[in-house]
């Protein structure tokens, strides 16, 4: 017994190493945003110089400064545009799929009509299918309704994406038969009942499809990289990279700004991502 | 409320419905039809675009890239996501704060962990750094065959915490009833864990193991997004081919490509779709 508890002690131990490894890219680039550049300059000398040894690095920058952030605000207006373009897709994306799904999932939970299953199949089928398949028919698409080039372009297929439309599904179905017939005995009509009982009790899976579809689309790189040629309409998944190590102060600090939403969603949002990503675990 | 038919049901998933078939469904059966066809002439042509992929060498590169990844990923994956879930579940303090841990490499964009990864993985960078600190000779990690590795490192990080919370849900199916009555038997915790664990968890195995393998093809963003269009071949994604196929407007490759991936695919959650069924 003595011997399972210490081995239990020792994997435990492990475990907390591989989740501290997990989480240590935040901590690298808070502390990089925070160095000064000749910090910067020294740490990095071997990759941008091409000085000899391996770059350096403090866990606590020497002089910590705001430095590079007041350089992001004052002397980077692309930085902001690309920001508002991530901010502007990823809104109207995860606004549309839930305008757009949250009936349909109700719909395919809650009634029983002719070609109901079939429809549900070819949901589910749809959803699992990687950019690669649909890239050809998605350009095909936008070339007729002259939607290249253009940012609804990238709305338009996203809002109509299964995926939360079986999150939400998953949800609904849970909401107990009674409830559902009561509303019914005391005269709520179809449209009633989806808004004042399905919604409501369903909102945990709501919730959920936003969160999982935040960090999708606040990630945009394969859509946006076919499909926008002009690099104004760019989100700043595409942009960060652009950025060359001679900046690094200003890459850091754009890293940093452009993890601060999706990491105040998921510290918001934490127990509702875990229950979308169980949804698809558990049987029906 | 089943059994009598329900149209005003049809009408909650029309607008959605609408959308499906106008932006995927109906060109994607175009998309089936080009493959049967040349692009100029639009002539019916058979099997020869599959004829022309099965023959190309960067798509055979890129299938071959992708069954190895996934032969290598999927098994790494699972087994130590349900290692860690078995570990974690149970724990209550501990173990939500470690689960928090796992899951935020979710959360973190890819475009902010590329500057760590362009850092960690440069020749000059952190890991060959480290390496010679142990007297280790330096490695190119992007440009030889060790960036695979590197993509199948950046997998693992990411899904970690998705495929957890997964085995989580699983585990947590399992009633407590069950273990309680093994130990009134004096079964031990290997003894429990192998006999009813293990088989409890089997559905679960395979619906994690088809999920995994659909949020692999999300790796083209670190690939792309760390070593561009033209990576070293050992991590040559369906997507970049599918890139280069753009670029060209080779729509007759793409079509039959999109069609055989599409056909794989579908296979694969057929299957799934049963799973959950029998489950």
């Amino acid at each position: 017994m003595k011997k399972i508890f210490q081995m239990r002690s020792l994997a435990m131990l492990l475990l907390a190493l591989l989740a501290a490894v997990c989480c240590y890219p935040v901590l690298f680039l808070a502390t990089g945003a925070l160095m000064d550049s000749q910090e910067l300059a020294e740490s990095l000398g071997p990759v941008l110089k091409g000085s000899d040894g391996f770059i350096s690095w403090r866990l606590i920058p020497m002089f910590p400064t705001l430095q590079n952030y007041v350089e992001l605000l004052l002397d980077s207006p692309q930085f902001f545009v690309m920001f508002w373009n991530s901010v502007k897709l990823t809104g109207a994306v995860t606004a549309g799929q839930l305008l757009i799904g949250t009936p349909a999932a109700w719909g395919l939970a809650r009634f029983d009509f002719p070609l109901r299953r079939i429809l549900y199949i070819l949901y589910i089928i749809l959803m699992m299918m990687p950019f690669q398949v649909r890239m050809l028919s998605d350009y095909l698409v936008l070339e007729k309704l002259h939607l290249l080039d253009s940012h609804m372009g990238i709305i338009l297929p996203a809002v109509f994406s299964t995926f939360p439309v079986f999150i939400m599904y998953r949800f609904f179905s849970g909401i107990p038969e009674a409830v559902i017939e009561s509303a019914k005995l005391d005269g709520a009509g179809a449209v009633q009942i989806f808004l004042y009982i399905g919604v409501p009790l369903g909102a945990g899976g709501i919730v959920s499809s936003f969160v999982l579809n935040f960090f999708e689309y606040w990630n945009l790189i394969e859509q946006p990289l076919t499909f926008l040629k002009n690099r104004a309409l760019w989100p700043l998944s595409l942009f960060l990279p652009d950025i060359g190590l001679e900046k690094a102060g200003i890459a850091f600090v754009s890293s940093v700004v452009t993890l601060i939403p999706a990491a105040l969603i998921f510290l918001l949002g934490q127990d509702y991502l875990e229950q979308g990503i169980a949804a698809a675990a558990v049987k029906e | 409320m089943r059994g009598r038919k329900q149209w005003e049901g049809f009408f909650f998933i029309l607008p959605s419905l609408t959308g499906v078939l106008v932006f995927i469904f109906l060109p994607f059966l175009d998309v089936v039809r080009r493959s049967f066809t040349e692009v100029v002439s639009g002539k019916f042509v058979g099997l020869k675009n599959f004829e022309t992929i099965f023959a190309n060498s960067a798509f055979l590169q890129a299938s071959f890239n992708t069954i190895r990844f996934t032969a290598v990923c999927i098994p790494l994956l699972v087994f130590l996501s349900l290692g860690t879930a078995v570990l974690l579940q149970g724990k209550k303090r501990t173990g939500s704060f470690l689960k928090s841990m796992f899951l935020m490499p979710m959360a973190i964009p890819v475009a902010s962990v590329v500057l760590l990864w362009k850092l960690l993985f440069h020749p000059k960078g952190f890991l060959n750094g480290f390496l010679s600190m142990v007297g280790l000779a330096a490695v190119d990690w992007m440009n030889s065959e060790y960036a695979f590795g590197v993509l199948v490192f950046s997998y693992i990080w990411k899904n970690l915490g998705y495929d957890i919370i997964l085995w989580l849900a699983g585990l947590a199916a399992i009633s407590p009833d069950i273990y309680e009555a093994a130990r009134v038997d004096g079964a031990g915790e290997w003894r429990c864990f192998f006999s009813i664990t293990l088989p409890n968890l089997l559905p679960s195995l395979y619906t994690i193991a088809v999920l995994s393998f659909l949020n692999s093809f999300k790796v083209f963003r670190e690939a792309y997004l760390v070593a561009g269009d033209y990576p070293h071949s050992s991590i040559y994604m369906m997507q970049h081919l599918f890139n280069n196929w753009f670029r060209e407007l080779s729509v007759d490759k793409m079509a039959a490509g999109a069609v055989v991936n599409a056909g794989v695919i579908l296979i694969l959650v057929l299957l799934l779709q049963r799973a959950w069924e029998k489950v």
